[in-house]
Protein backbone atom coordinates (compact mmCIF):
# COMPACT_ATOMS: atom_id res chain seq x y z
CA UNK A 1 0.00 0.00 0.00
CA UNK A 2 1.88 3.56 -0.93
CA UNK A 3 1.10 6.49 0.95
CA UNK A 4 -1.14 7.88 -1.67
CA UNK A 5 -4.00 5.39 -0.88
CA UNK A 6 -3.85 6.12 2.43
CA UNK A 7 -5.82 9.13 0.94
CA UNK A 8 -8.72 7.51 0.62
CA UNK A 9 -10.62 7.61 4.39
CA UNK A 10 -12.04 4.04 4.19
CA UNK A 11 -8.68 2.71 3.40
CA UNK A 12 -6.85 4.85 5.84
CA UNK A 13 -9.52 3.59 8.33
CA UNK A 14 -8.48 -0.63 7.51
CA UNK A 15 -4.43 0.89 7.65
CA UNK A 16 -5.69 2.24 11.20
CA UNK A 17 -7.45 -0.53 12.70
CA UNK A 18 -5.09 -2.98 11.04
CA UNK A 19 -1.71 -0.69 12.66
CA UNK A 20 -3.26 0.43 15.79
CA UNK A 21 -2.87 -3.04 18.01
CA UNK A 22 0.97 -3.75 17.19
CA UNK A 23 1.55 0.08 17.81
CA UNK A 24 0.15 0.23 21.14
CA UNK A 25 1.90 -2.90 22.43
CA UNK A 26 5.37 -1.49 21.34
CA UNK A 27 4.70 1.64 22.67
CA UNK A 28 3.42 -0.61 26.06
CA UNK A 29 6.41 -2.80 25.53
CA UNK A 30 8.90 0.27 25.37
CA UNK A 31 7.43 2.42 28.60
CA UNK A 32 8.06 -0.41 30.43
CA UNK A 33 11.48 -0.62 29.31
CA UNK A 34 12.22 2.95 29.49
CA UNK A 35 10.48 3.02 32.92
CA UNK A 36 12.88 0.50 34.28
CA UNK A 37 15.77 1.92 32.82
CA UNK A 38 14.58 5.18 34.50
CA UNK A 39 14.36 3.52 37.76
CA UNK A 40 17.76 2.12 37.59
CA UNK A 41 19.60 4.72 36.05
CA UNK A 42 21.95 6.91 39.01
CA UNK A 43 21.68 9.89 40.84
CA UNK A 44 23.18 12.95 38.75
CA UNK A 45 26.00 14.48 40.84
CA UNK A 46 24.66 18.02 41.46
CA UNK A 47 20.45 17.39 41.25
CA UNK A 48 20.27 13.96 43.39
CA UNK A 49 17.27 11.96 42.92
CA UNK A 50 15.17 14.96 41.42
CA UNK A 51 16.76 14.53 37.74
CA UNK A 52 14.23 11.49 37.95
CA UNK A 53 11.77 14.22 36.78
CA UNK A 54 14.04 15.15 33.26
CA UNK A 55 12.78 11.26 31.90
CA UNK A 56 8.90 12.83 31.54
CA UNK A 57 9.50 16.21 31.02
CA UNK A 58 11.76 16.34 28.66
CA UNK A 59 10.26 13.56 26.38
CA UNK A 60 6.96 15.55 27.11
CA UNK A 61 8.43 18.92 26.16
CA UNK A 62 10.22 17.38 23.03
CA UNK A 63 6.91 15.93 21.73
CA UNK A 64 5.14 19.34 22.83
CA UNK A 65 7.37 20.82 19.77
CA UNK A 66 6.94 18.17 17.62
CA UNK A 67 3.23 17.61 17.64
CA UNK A 68 2.81 21.55 16.56
CA UNK A 69 5.54 20.21 13.84
CA UNK A 70 3.20 17.93 12.92
CA UNK A 71 0.41 19.75 12.66
CA UNK A 72 2.43 22.68 10.60
CA UNK A 73 2.86 20.41 7.96
CA UNK A 74 -1.08 19.06 8.19
CA UNK A 75 -1.91 22.53 7.86
CA UNK A 76 0.11 22.90 4.47
CA UNK A 77 -1.66 19.94 3.52
CA UNK A 78 -4.84 21.40 4.27
CA UNK A 79 -3.84 24.97 2.31
CA UNK A 80 -1.60 23.82 -0.62
CA UNK A 81 -2.26 20.32 -1.65
CA UNK A 82 -6.36 20.03 0.18
CA UNK A 83 -5.27 16.48 1.24
CA UNK A 84 -8.74 15.26 2.52
CA UNK A 85 -6.85 13.60 5.74
CA UNK A 86 -4.73 16.64 6.30
CA UNK A 87 -7.58 18.23 8.76
CA UNK A 88 -8.43 15.07 10.34
CA UNK A 89 -4.58 14.78 10.77
CA UNK A 90 -4.49 18.27 12.13
CA UNK A 91 -7.75 18.40 14.63
CA UNK A 92 -6.52 15.05 16.10
CA UNK A 93 -3.33 16.19 16.99
CA UNK A 94 -4.18 19.34 19.10
CA UNK A 95 -5.49 18.19 22.26
CA UNK A 96 -2.71 15.56 22.32
CA UNK A 97 0.04 18.50 22.14
CA UNK A 98 -2.06 20.30 24.53
CA UNK A 99 -1.54 17.21 26.84
CA UNK A 100 1.88 16.78 26.53
CA UNK A 101 2.79 20.74 26.83
CA UNK A 102 0.71 20.64 29.82
CA UNK A 103 2.38 17.65 31.34
CA UNK A 104 6.27 19.30 30.07
CA UNK A 105 4.43 22.84 31.98
CA UNK A 106 3.63 20.70 35.25
CA UNK A 107 6.79 18.59 35.60
CA UNK A 108 9.01 21.99 35.24
CA UNK A 109 7.34 23.74 37.97
CA UNK A 110 7.64 20.72 40.58
CA UNK A 111 11.25 20.04 39.14
CA UNK A 112 11.83 23.87 38.89
CA UNK A 113 11.18 24.23 42.78
CA UNK A 114 13.71 22.43 44.61
CA UNK A 115 16.33 22.71 41.98
CA UNK A 116 16.07 26.43 41.48
CA UNK A 117 13.78 27.80 44.25
CA UNK A 118 10.65 28.22 42.60
CA UNK A 119 8.02 27.13 40.60
CA UNK A 120 7.71 29.95 37.91
CA UNK A 121 9.04 32.75 36.77
CA UNK A 122 8.82 34.35 33.55
CA UNK A 123 12.16 33.78 31.86
CA UNK A 124 11.63 33.47 27.97
CA UNK A 125 11.94 29.95 27.83
CA UNK A 126 9.31 29.34 30.22
CA UNK A 127 6.88 32.14 28.52
CA UNK A 128 7.30 30.67 25.48
CA UNK A 129 6.18 27.51 26.12
CA UNK A 130 3.60 29.04 28.23
CA UNK A 131 2.13 30.76 25.04
CA UNK A 132 2.52 27.47 23.06
CA UNK A 133 0.02 25.86 25.64
CA UNK A 134 -2.42 29.03 25.58
CA UNK A 135 -2.22 28.79 21.26
CA UNK A 136 -3.14 24.52 21.43
CA UNK A 137 -5.91 25.61 23.60
CA UNK A 138 -6.87 28.83 21.10
CA UNK A 139 -6.83 25.93 18.78
CA UNK A 140 -9.26 23.47 20.21
CA UNK A 141 -11.66 26.19 21.12
CA UNK A 142 -11.52 27.34 17.30
CA UNK A 143 -11.95 23.58 15.94
CA UNK A 144 -15.28 23.84 18.30
CA UNK A 145 -16.23 27.42 17.77
CA UNK A 146 -16.42 26.32 13.85
CA UNK A 147 -19.12 24.17 12.73
CA UNK A 148 -18.47 23.49 8.93
CA UNK A 149 -15.13 21.05 9.11
CA UNK A 150 -13.59 22.10 6.14
CA UNK A 151 -13.91 25.56 7.12
CA UNK A 152 -12.55 25.15 10.37
CA UNK A 153 -9.76 23.58 9.02
CA UNK A 154 -8.65 26.67 6.76
CA UNK A 155 -9.05 29.16 9.83
CA UNK A 156 -7.12 26.36 12.04
CA UNK A 157 -4.35 25.81 9.50
CA UNK A 158 -3.44 29.47 9.25
CA UNK A 159 -3.40 29.45 13.15
CA UNK A 160 -1.15 26.52 13.01
CA UNK A 161 1.90 28.08 10.69
CA UNK A 162 1.25 31.33 12.37
CA UNK A 163 2.37 29.33 15.39
CA UNK A 164 4.87 27.83 14.14
CA UNK A 165 7.15 30.64 14.51
CA UNK A 166 6.86 30.47 18.46
CA UNK A 167 8.70 26.53 17.51
CA UNK A 168 12.52 28.09 16.84
CA UNK A 169 11.95 31.08 19.58
CA UNK A 170 11.36 28.44 22.08
CA UNK A 171 14.11 26.12 20.78
CA UNK A 172 16.72 28.65 21.40
CA UNK A 173 15.01 31.13 23.40
CA UNK A 174 17.83 29.93 25.97
CA UNK A 175 20.73 30.82 23.24
CA UNK A 176 19.48 34.50 22.11
CA UNK A 177 18.64 35.50 25.94
CA UNK A 178 19.25 35.21 29.78
CA UNK A 179 17.04 33.00 31.04
CA UNK A 180 16.75 30.54 34.50
CA UNK A 181 16.43 27.99 32.39
CA UNK A 182 19.84 25.97 31.41
CA UNK A 183 20.51 25.20 27.90
CA UNK A 184 19.66 22.53 25.62
CA UNK A 185 22.08 19.57 27.07
CA UNK A 186 20.91 16.65 24.03
CA UNK A 187 20.15 18.80 21.15
CA UNK A 188 23.17 21.04 20.75
CA UNK A 189 26.35 21.76 18.60
CA UNK A 190 29.13 19.94 20.25
CA UNK A 191 27.08 16.66 21.24
CA UNK A 192 25.05 15.77 24.36
CA UNK A 193 26.16 17.04 28.01
CA UNK A 194 24.50 14.33 29.56
CA UNK A 195 26.37 11.01 30.63
CA UNK A 196 25.18 7.55 29.16
CA UNK A 197 24.52 6.41 31.78
CA UNK A 198 21.33 9.24 32.39
CA UNK A 199 21.39 9.95 28.63
CA UNK A 200 20.26 6.15 27.36
CA UNK A 201 16.86 6.16 29.81
CA UNK A 202 16.43 9.71 28.33
CA UNK A 203 16.51 8.61 24.80
CA UNK A 204 14.02 5.16 25.43
CA UNK A 205 11.73 7.32 27.32
CA UNK A 206 11.52 9.54 24.00
CA UNK A 207 11.41 6.91 21.58
CA UNK A 208 8.47 5.52 24.17
CA UNK A 209 6.81 9.30 24.07
CA UNK A 210 6.51 9.63 20.15
CA UNK A 211 5.03 5.83 19.76
CA UNK A 212 2.32 6.88 22.97
CA UNK A 213 1.96 10.10 19.92
CA UNK A 214 1.42 8.03 17.29
CA UNK A 215 -0.49 5.93 18.48
CA UNK A 216 -3.33 8.17 19.77
CA UNK A 217 -2.57 10.53 17.20
CA UNK A 218 -3.80 7.21 14.80
CA UNK A 219 -6.60 6.77 17.12
CA UNK A 220 -8.17 10.20 17.26
CA UNK A 221 -7.78 10.06 13.40
CA UNK A 222 -9.72 7.25 13.18
CA UNK A 223 -12.50 8.31 15.52
CA UNK A 224 -12.48 11.99 13.70
CA UNK A 225 -13.23 10.15 10.37
CA UNK A 226 -16.08 8.00 12.09
CA UNK A 227 -17.21 11.13 13.93
CA UNK A 228 -17.68 12.86 10.87
CA UNK A 229 -19.40 10.32 9.30
CA UNK A 230 -22.03 10.23 11.82
CA UNK A 231 -22.69 13.56 10.92
CA UNK A 232 -22.87 13.59 7.33
CA UNK A 233 -25.37 10.79 8.28
CA UNK A 234 -27.43 12.43 10.99
CA UNK A 235 -27.51 15.84 8.40
CA UNK A 236 -28.92 12.98 5.32
CA UNK A 237 -31.33 11.46 7.89
CA UNK A 238 -32.66 15.02 8.80
CA UNK A 239 -32.67 16.47 5.41
CA UNK A 240 -34.79 13.35 4.15
CA UNK A 241 -37.26 13.14 6.97
CA UNK A 242 -37.70 17.04 6.18
CA UNK A 243 -38.60 15.98 2.40
CA UNK B 1 2.89 28.61 -11.73
CA UNK B 2 0.25 26.07 -10.81
CA UNK B 3 -2.50 26.45 -8.46
CA UNK B 4 -0.72 24.37 -5.98
CA UNK B 5 2.91 26.73 -5.93
CA UNK B 6 0.80 29.94 -6.11
CA UNK B 7 -0.47 29.04 -2.86
CA UNK B 8 2.87 27.27 -1.63
CA UNK B 9 4.59 31.02 -2.18
CA UNK B 10 1.63 33.01 -0.77
CA UNK B 11 1.80 30.67 2.54
CA UNK B 12 5.95 30.87 2.94
CA UNK B 13 5.89 35.02 1.68
CA UNK B 14 3.40 35.17 4.44
CA UNK B 15 5.59 33.30 6.99
CA UNK B 16 8.96 35.19 6.13
CA UNK B 17 7.01 38.50 6.80
CA UNK B 18 5.58 37.40 9.99
CA UNK B 19 9.27 35.50 10.42
CA UNK B 20 11.01 38.91 10.54
CA UNK B 21 8.12 41.17 12.05
CA UNK B 22 8.37 38.67 15.01
CA UNK B 23 12.17 38.92 15.28
CA UNK B 24 12.23 42.94 15.06
CA UNK B 25 9.79 42.73 17.99
CA UNK B 26 11.66 40.41 19.78
CA UNK B 27 14.77 42.48 18.94
CA UNK B 28 13.36 45.26 20.26
CA UNK B 29 11.98 43.75 23.21
CA UNK B 30 15.32 42.20 23.91
CA UNK B 31 16.18 44.23 27.50
CA UNK B 32 12.99 43.24 29.08
CA UNK B 33 12.85 39.66 27.81
CA UNK B 34 16.44 38.95 29.19
CA UNK B 35 15.80 37.35 32.56
CA UNK B 36 18.76 38.97 34.53
CA UNK B 37 21.64 41.30 34.04
CA UNK B 38 25.33 40.36 34.77
CA UNK B 39 27.33 42.62 37.26
CA UNK B 40 29.13 43.88 33.79
CA UNK B 41 25.63 44.44 32.58
CA UNK B 42 24.73 46.32 35.30
CA UNK B 43 27.63 48.64 35.61
CA UNK B 44 27.34 49.68 32.06
CA UNK B 45 23.69 50.51 32.38
CA UNK B 46 24.38 52.18 35.73
CA UNK B 47 21.70 51.15 37.47
CA UNK B 48 20.62 53.93 40.07
CA UNK B 49 20.05 52.85 43.54
CA UNK B 50 16.76 51.31 44.33
CA UNK B 51 15.66 50.16 41.26
CA UNK B 52 14.68 46.38 40.74
CA UNK B 53 16.50 43.86 38.75
CA UNK B 54 17.86 40.93 38.90
CA UNK B 55 21.17 40.28 38.98
CA UNK B 56 22.92 37.04 37.36
CA UNK B 57 26.47 35.51 37.56
CA UNK B 58 28.37 32.50 39.40
CA UNK B 59 29.14 32.63 43.21
CA UNK B 60 32.81 34.01 43.73
CA UNK B 61 34.71 30.96 45.13
CA UNK B 62 35.64 31.75 48.66
CA UNK B 63 33.01 34.77 48.91
CA UNK B 64 30.14 33.43 50.79
CA UNK B 65 29.99 34.78 54.65
CA UNK B 66 27.34 33.38 56.86
CA UNK B 67 25.83 35.61 59.24
CA UNK B 68 23.85 35.65 62.15
CA UNK B 69 20.07 34.21 62.08
CA UNK B 70 19.93 34.00 58.17
CA UNK B 71 21.65 36.62 56.97
CA UNK B 72 24.38 35.85 53.70
CA UNK B 73 26.72 37.60 51.93
CA UNK B 74 28.52 36.34 48.64
CA UNK B 75 30.14 38.26 45.46
CA UNK B 76 28.04 37.60 42.33
CA UNK B 77 30.58 37.83 39.84
CA UNK B 78 30.77 37.09 35.70
CA UNK B 79 34.35 36.96 35.15
CA UNK B 80 34.86 41.29 34.41
CA UNK B 81 32.80 42.60 36.85
CA UNK B 82 31.24 41.59 40.62
CA UNK B 83 28.92 42.56 42.66
CA UNK B 84 28.26 42.35 46.43
CA UNK B 85 24.75 40.68 47.27
CA UNK B 86 23.00 40.57 50.96
CA UNK B 87 20.49 38.08 51.09
CA UNK B 88 18.71 37.30 54.34
CA UNK B 89 16.67 33.73 54.26
CA UNK B 90 16.98 29.92 52.67
CA UNK B 91 18.97 29.57 49.76
CA UNK B 92 18.09 26.79 47.63
CA UNK B 93 19.84 23.22 47.61
CA UNK B 94 22.00 23.91 44.16
CA UNK B 95 23.39 27.13 45.63
CA UNK B 96 27.10 26.57 46.46
CA UNK B 97 30.14 28.72 45.67
CA UNK B 98 31.24 28.57 41.69
CA UNK B 99 27.22 27.69 41.05
CA UNK B 100 25.22 29.99 38.64
CA UNK B 101 22.86 32.35 40.81
CA UNK B 102 19.62 34.59 40.22
CA UNK B 103 19.08 37.20 42.82
CA UNK B 104 16.28 39.59 42.87
CA UNK B 105 16.66 43.32 44.11
CA UNK B 106 18.10 46.22 44.42
CA UNK B 107 21.16 48.06 45.26
CA UNK B 108 22.19 50.38 48.16
CA UNK B 109 23.66 53.45 48.37
CA UNK B 110 27.04 51.95 49.04
CA UNK B 111 26.81 49.72 46.16
CA UNK B 112 25.44 46.71 48.12
CA UNK B 113 22.87 44.41 46.21
CA UNK B 114 19.89 43.50 48.68
CA UNK B 115 18.31 40.48 47.22
CA UNK B 116 14.86 39.40 48.29
CA UNK B 117 14.76 36.59 46.24
CA UNK B 118 17.86 34.17 45.20
CA UNK B 119 17.44 31.22 42.46
CA UNK B 120 20.53 28.78 41.95
CA UNK B 121 20.64 28.05 38.24
CA UNK B 122 22.25 24.87 37.41
CA UNK B 123 24.12 23.85 33.89
CA UNK B 124 23.35 21.91 31.18
CA UNK B 125 25.50 18.87 32.23
CA UNK B 126 24.21 15.82 33.73
CA UNK B 127 26.33 12.74 35.33
CA UNK B 128 26.42 10.38 37.99
CA UNK B 129 28.39 11.22 41.47
CA UNK B 130 31.01 8.87 41.25
CA UNK B 131 31.43 10.12 37.30
CA UNK B 132 31.98 13.47 38.80
CA UNK B 133 34.43 12.04 41.47
CA UNK B 134 36.22 10.47 39.20
CA UNK B 135 36.62 13.65 37.20
CA UNK B 136 37.27 15.63 40.28
CA UNK B 137 40.40 12.77 41.08
CA UNK B 138 41.89 12.41 37.31
CA UNK B 139 42.08 16.72 37.63
CA UNK B 140 39.74 16.33 34.18
CA UNK B 141 36.83 18.59 36.13
CA UNK B 142 34.79 20.61 34.30
CA UNK B 143 34.54 23.85 37.16
CA UNK B 144 37.61 25.89 35.01
CA UNK B 145 36.56 25.12 31.57
CA UNK B 146 32.80 25.76 32.55
CA UNK B 147 33.68 29.01 34.42
CA UNK B 148 35.64 30.32 31.04
CA UNK B 149 32.46 29.47 29.20
CA UNK B 150 30.29 30.93 31.44
CA UNK B 151 32.34 33.80 31.89
CA UNK B 152 33.01 34.65 28.42
CA UNK B 153 29.15 33.94 27.67
CA UNK B 154 28.40 36.56 30.24
CA UNK B 155 31.24 38.59 28.28
CA UNK B 156 29.60 37.82 24.85
CA UNK B 157 26.17 38.67 26.54
CA UNK B 158 27.55 42.48 27.29
CA UNK B 159 28.98 42.40 23.64
CA UNK B 160 26.00 41.74 21.61
CA UNK B 161 24.27 44.75 23.58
Amino acid sequence: MSLIDLANPSRFLKFAERVLPWLAAATAVLMLVGLQQVFAAPDDYQQGATVKIMFIHVPSAWLSMFVWGVMSLAALGTLVWRHPLADVSAKAAVPIGAAFTFIALVTGSLWGRPMWGTYWEWDARLTSVLILFLMYLGLMALWRAVDDPSRAARAAAIITLVGAINLPIIKFSVDWWNTLHQPASVLRIGGPTIHPSLLVPLLIMAVAFSLLFLTLHLAAMRNEILRRRVRTLRLLQASAARA
Amino acid sequence: MTRKQRRLVLIGSALTVLAIAAALVLNALRDSIVFFSTPSMAAEKSIPPGQRFRLGGLVQAGSLERGKQLQVKFVVTDGNASLPVMFTGILPDLFREGQGVISEGALDAAGVFKADTVLAKHDETYMPKDVADALKKQGHWKDESAQQQNAAGAKAATSVR
